[in-house]
């Protein structure tokens, strides 16, 4: 991405214009996280281009988005897959299965924890608690929490994603 | 006896909308409160009521509230945290996603109450589609006048939004949460100064969990007297219990605290007994921090009295022998689970989640979960269980937050209780490593109950 293809279209400046408006004149920092998270899910993953354009937006510096990018564990700032099946391993979810749906994760789509597809449609990755414990094994495909994981379920939402990718975001 | 103060109307199709909580009672106590109460007032209930911190610290929230310094001319503000992230714990995503009008309820009260004109509810960012519930939530008490300017002529002006995490458990800690409200990294804060002088934008600012804010609602309706009455001794009212584990109906319940652990563990209107008919061989009851206890001092305490789902009964015997409520994040373990290697998965939590300011904290969660993975993949040492106690023992008090001391309590509870099993997994490496465990534990099971 060259520096000035990185332009969110109108409607998400509005949706940019919110966030900082929740917050009290001067204190637009606020919207760091919330204006990431709108970036992410527009150009696919934070580059250096994206986060220096969201410095610009909300005039603050560029490392201040740097340090900020890179403590969360949800911002990528690498390139990912379209669908990124965040698999829960902590705890509940481990006693429940969540190894063998991970590795049967593996198996199916050739990858290992934090690989993404050939056809860049899949990243797996295996993250901490995400207050599913009741309802494991669980995972979190983009937006969307996927729980009581069977390995035909695991099938089915494969399945479902690949053929519609942008499925895994809510939508504005 | 058995009351709901909470999830009374969950099951109402369609509370997840104004009308029909309207419908149900809902706003009663916005209404009442800007009538008949003022500010103080409602503090003088919440006191009144013994409420105490259900995000795991159970401190008075009475008392927290009338910590909160009042500069004249500098804006207040009072902070929900949403960021529900410990391990066991889901609690209040549940209550968020079903009636997501009784958090904004409380959160009008507890912002009257504390005089902040600007309040914020910052939730974990993984919970983005609980997210939008509470926007289109806020948005609809917007258009009912119970938010915005002059609230129901009141002459009270009450702003609320949501703002959202991006994966950082360290954000429940009160001061992290408003490190990340700032768009900063989730550090937490020395403490003095507290929040409730300097917090948010250097403002005086109270931060408390999601169900504690919706237990305000209750407490303003029925008053802090009756709320009193249900519970025991200083644990009052019900508490969301969310249930993990081996049993056979896990899920969200809440209950009025008092009731035995066996009662919610066995009975068909709770857990309904461990799935399987499997023997239930621990317990840790209140989110991953707290002690583990093994099987023999779930029900009872070590004095041989019923254990109760209390902050005081839970916590019977210290850590010797007793464990803490905490969050309510319970989780059950059947004679098939490995405490080494549940152990060794909540350091690898710890260690992922600390934020790297401190050094014991940085350094020590990552030393035990090496330590722990050899334990648990045969390459142990039977040295290594006392290293283990010794760098959970150096973690413990010495950092900023209490993340720290979260992660030394599990390392220690196990070994305290299951140090005969971590043994087995130097001795027997091999039987340890062939997924077994269920041998491993029928050998302990003989042994305690010999």
């Amino acid at each position: 991405m060259s520096q000035e293809n990185i332009q969110f279209p109108e409607p998400l400046l509005q949706e940019v214009a919110r966030e900082i408006a929740k917050f009290p004149e001067g204190k637009q920092k606020s919207a760091l996280l919330s204006v990431l998270h709108i970036a992410q899910a527009h150009f696919g993953y934070l580059s250096e281009p994206v986060m220096d354009y969201v410095a610009r937006l909300l005039h603050i510096l560029p490392i201040e988005v740097y340090e900020v990018a890179t403590f969360y564990s949800m911002y990528d700032t690498k390139p990912v897959g379209k669908v990124k099946l965040e698999v829960c391993r902590t705890g509940p979810c481990m006693i429940e299965g969540a190894e063998n749906i991970v590795s049967y994760i593996e198996n199916k789509l050739g990858i290992k924890d934090g690989e993404t597809t050939a056809d860049g449609i899949f990243t797996l990755k295996t993250v901490e608690c995400l207050g599913a414990c009741g309802y494991a094994p669980m995972l979190q495909a983009g937006e969307k929490f996927h729980e009581h994981l069977t390995e035909a379920k695991v099938d089915e939402l494969i399945e479902q994603y690949r053929k519609n990718p942008t499925a895994n975001y809510l939508g504005l | 006896m058995d009351r709901k103060l909470l999830l009374e109307h969950i099951g109402v199709e369609g509370i997840h909308t104004h009308d029909v909580y309207r419908k149900n009672g809902g706003y009663n106590a916005v209404e009442k409160a800007l009538k008949s109460m003022s500010p103080d007032d409602i503090v003088e209930e919440v006191k009144k009521s013994g409420l105490r911190g259900r995000g795991g610290a159970g401190f008075p929230t009475g008392m927290k509230w009338s910590f909160i310094a009042k500069p004249e001319g500098v804006p207040r503000h009072f902070l929900c945290n949403a960021d529900e992230s410990e391990p066991g714990t889901f609690k209040d995503r549940y209550l968020m996603e079903k009636i997501p009008h009784l958090l904004i309820e409380g959160m009008i009260l507890s912002s009257y109450a504390l005089g902040c004109n600007q309040s914020y509810i910052y939730i974990r960012g993984e919970y983005m589609y609980v997210l939008q519930i509470l926007e289109r939530a806020i948005a609809e008490a917007y258009a009912n006048g119970w938010l915005g300017k002059n609230i129901k002529g009141s002459g009270f002006d009450l702003d609320l939004a949501v703002s959202t995490g991006a994966g950082a458990y360290i954000c429940g800690e009160e001061t992290a949460l408003i490190e990340s409200l700032e768009g900063k990294r989730g550090n937490p804060r020395i403490k003095p100064p507290f929040p409730a002088v300097k917090g948010l934008w250097d403002r005086p600012t109270v931060v408390n969990n999601v169900e504690t804010i919706a237990a305000v609602v209750p407490i303003v309706n029925e008053g802090g007297d009756a709320y009193a009455q249900i519970g025991i001794g200083r644990s009052t009212g019900t508490k969301l219990i969310s249930a993990s584990g081996n049993v056979n109906k896990p899920g969200v319940y809440e209950i009025t605290m008092g009731i035995t652990v066996e009662e919610f563990i066995y009975s068909d209107k709770y857990l309904g007994g461990m799935k399987n008919g499997k023997k239930l061989k621990a317990c840790v009851p209140g989110g991953s921090s707290v002690p583990i206890l093994p099987h023999y001092l779930v029900c009872k305490t070590a004095t041989g009295e019923d254990r109760l789902m209390t902050y005081e009964s839970l916590a019977d015997g210290g850590f010797a022998t007793g464990s803490m409520l905490g969050s309510g994040g319970f989780i059950v373990y059947d004679e098939d689970q490995c405490i080494v290697r549940n152990t060794w998965n909540f350091s690898r939590f710890y260690h992922h989640e600390s934020c790297g300011q401190c050094s014991p904290c940085r350094e020590g969660t990552g030393w035990m979960e090496k330590v722990l993975h050899r334990l648990e993949y045969g390459h142990g040492k039977m040295e290594d269980i006392d290293l283990l106690w010794d760098i959970q023992r150096k973690i413990e008090g010495n950092t900023i937050c209490p993340l720290g001391d979260a992660a030394a309590w599990p390392v220690a509870a196990a070994i305290r209780h299951f140090r005969e099993e971590f043994e087995w997994h130097v001795k027997e490496p091999k039987l340890c490593m062939t997924k077994n465990y269920g041998l491993v534990t029928e050998k302990l099971f003989e042994t305690v109950n010999a």
